[in-house]
């Protein structure tokens, strides 16, 4: 079956000629017009809209954004921030970076409409630290817009005002998990807290409630405001609505960022014809669907079992490139659709290695907060460095998956199964890899890669 | 410590976004980070006199954050990306390219004091990988032949300083 189309909503003028990032020209677009109309309904009305759209978070967890928005307390008196997850910080992962530098707009529209539903006052867009020119684009963006009054004291005339400032981050990880986050946007070590509470829509930034959404989740709800969230559920596949941004890298012949409708495409669609296939001479050995935490598929493994569509249960028989590419389904097989980062290696890649590479980023990024997250993960880095550089050995595969196993579950945030998919994944299908590293090791000369 | 008056003025400003003054202390490293360089030892107390804080407030937040350096590097800082999708792309050998052009090694800065070569986790460019970042810079696909021409270009920059 070939692929379908692109449906581009999101990245609609992305790399566009002659498209620039400023206020005229996105007004020249139709900029602004979804606000404007939307700041005349009643706020409850536009929370209803994207209750009605189904849209899910496009951050890593898939949470609906509806139903988030609806646990915020409103009831407490304190001011409700909104907090914009701009810190893109989950490898694999490149697509807010492209909607903060070609289209800041666009962010800042889907910004205003959700922070005058939620009767925000203040919004705050945290951004990476590594991405300075996409500050000072927002800013610069930020102060266009309010110098037209689509931001600040009195938006559009309505009486209604909000604020957005710009955050920077400074270089970890940790900071894109939301109560993380928050820590670090109130001047603190960016440790995760201790739940309960569950949720920053009970208790955020400065103990008030807080809404944090991704940059691409905000900029979907401009688009559900535009067209109802009805109309907007009819995108996609029920459950999982509306485009999403898959940001391929690695081993194909064209990797970059892609948008189709929500579990339209298949995995295989999107590497073989999308991108191209692999490259000349080379087979596909692995690929990771959601972000580097996303537990790794093998390709030729297979996937059976019973799913839902529409009333009825059917059978499914899937190879990896038969997977629909949505957050359900990613999921029955034992995965996720995460933050839309496709990871493709092909067979000249060792798993050792790959996994060696994944295992120290995760050790350097851990808070250190939880002891089986920080000892874990460099542990975990210490084995298959040694496996990589030193002595491996039969047994380290067995080791591996006892320290792995002793961590999710037992940490203060989801760092911790972060960290341990990874191994346990790599372990469960490339045991043998990992097994036969010692031997394979001295036989094969010089790899054409290094990861490690 | 010798701020610049228009560093002075955004700092005062920056706290202004904040319904809570320790807020600032990211923005205000940024700040003086920028300005500097670096962030000495003064910079911590005195951004915890600014904020109304304890010094150990400010401390713990330096050291935690990998951007922050507490002492002078190079004149050019050159990050090379280490995680997954550009390793597998070659970031690895793009790494040692630099150190062979800079005749320098990894998180040292070169004998002329030119520049400090330096790993940093994903940065969120993995599609054109392997990606590399020269101070505030991003450049993509930076092949061995890239690396080089980057480097004859640092150098040629060095030299019209002088
Ligand atoms: C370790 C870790 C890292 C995360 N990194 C990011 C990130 O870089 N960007 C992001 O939007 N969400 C990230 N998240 C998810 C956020 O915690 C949060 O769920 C998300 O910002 C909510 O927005 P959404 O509902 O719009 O997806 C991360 C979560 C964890 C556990
Ligand atoms: S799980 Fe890891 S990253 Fe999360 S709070 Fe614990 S130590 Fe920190
Ligand atoms: S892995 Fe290098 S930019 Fe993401």
């Amino acid at each position: 079956m070939p692929a379908p189309v692109q449906r581009r909503l999101i990245l609609e003028h992305i790399d566009e000629p002659g498209y620039t990032n400023d206020l005229a020209c996105y007004q020249r677009h139709g900029g602004y017009a979804v606000l404007r109309q939307a700041v005349t309904r009643k706020p409850e009305e536009l929370i209803d809209e994207v209750k009605k759209s189904g849209l899910r978070g496009r951050g890593g967890a898939g949470f609906p954004c509806g139903v988030k928005w609806s646990l915020v307390d409103r009831k407490s008196g304190k001011p409700i921030y909104l907090i914009v997850n701009a810190d893109e910080s989950e490898p694999g992962t490149f697509k807010d970076r492209y909607i903060i530098h070609q289209d800041p707009h666009q962010l800042i529209e889907g910004i205003m409409i959700s922070c005058f539903a939620n009767n925000v006052k203040q919004a705050y867009i945290y951004i990476r630290g590594e991405m300075p020119h996409g500050a000072r684009i927002l800013e610069k963006a930020i102060a266009e817009a309010r110098a037209a009054n689509l931001v600040g004291p009195n938006i559009l005339g309505t009486g209604y005002g909000c604020e957005i400032f710009v955050h920077r981050g400074a270089g970890a990880y940790i900071c894109g998990e939301e109560t993380g986050l928050i820590e670090s946007l109130e001047g603190k070590r960016a440790n995760p807290r201790i739940k309960p509470p569950y949720f920053p829509a009970v208790l955020g930034l400065y103990q008030c409630p807080t809404i944090v959404n991704n940059v691409e989740t905000l900029c979907h709800v401009k688009h559900i405001t535009a067209m109802g969230g009805a109309e907007y559920a009819k995108i996609g596949t029920p459950g999982n609505t509306g485009t999403r941004i898959y940001c391929v890298s690695g081993h194909v012949q064209r990797p970059g960022y892609y948008e189709f409708e929500c579990g339209r495409i298949t995995l295989g669609q999107l590497l073989n014809e999308v991108c191209g296939g692999p490259l000349p001479g080379r087979t596909f050995k692995a690929v990771i669907p959601g972000g580097s935490s996303a537990k790794i598929l093998r390709f030729g493994e297979r996937f059976k079992g019973k799913r839902k569509v529409g009333a009825d249960m059917v059978d499914y028989d899937w190879g990896v490139e038969d997977v629909p590419m949505d957050f359900d389904s990613l999921g029955m097989i034992g995965t996720m659709g995460g933050s839309g980062g496709v990871i493709v290696m092909d067979d000249s890649v060792s798993m050792v290695e790959a996994l060696a590479n994944i295992n120290a980023f995760y050790s350097h990024e851990s808070c250190g907060q939880c002891t089986p997250c920080r000892e874990g993960s460099l542990w975990m880095k210490r084995i298959t460095t040694r496996m990589v550089h030193g002595q491996a050995r039969t047994e380290d595969a067995a080791l591996l998956k006892g320290v792995a196993d002793q961590i999710p579950g037992r940490t203060i945030c989801a760092f911790g199964e972060a960290c341990s998919w990874p191994t346990q994944s790599f372990l469960a299908k490339f045991g043998d890899e990992f097994k036969g590293y010692a031997t394979a090791k001295s036989e094969v000369p010089e790899r054409t890669h290094t990861l490690i | 410590m010798n701020l610049k008056p228009e560093t002075l003025a955004r700092i005062d400003e920056v706290i202004t976004h904040y319904p809570v003054k320790r807020s600032a202390t990211l923005p205000l490293l940024h700040l003086i980070h920028e300005d500097i360089g670096h962030i000495p030892e003064e910079a911590i107390t005195w951004i915890a006199g600014k904020l109304s804080l304890q010094p150990i407030n400010v401390y713990e937040v330096v050291t935690f954050y990998p951007m922050f350096r507490r002492h002078p590097i190079g004149r050019r800082h050159i990050k090379v990306c280490r995680t997954l999708s550009c390793a597998l792309m070659g970031g690895y050998k793009t790494c040692a390219a630099f150190e062979k052009e800079f005749n320098t090694k990894l998180g040292a800065t070169s004998p002329d004091g030119e520049v400090t070569v330096d790993f940093v986790e994903c940065l969120a460019s993995c599609g054109t990988a392997p990606v590399v970042m020269i101070d505030d810079e991003l450049h993509e696909k930076v092949d061995g032949a890239k690396a080089k021409q980057l480097s004859d270009q640092i150098r040629a920059e060095a030299a019209k300083r002088t």
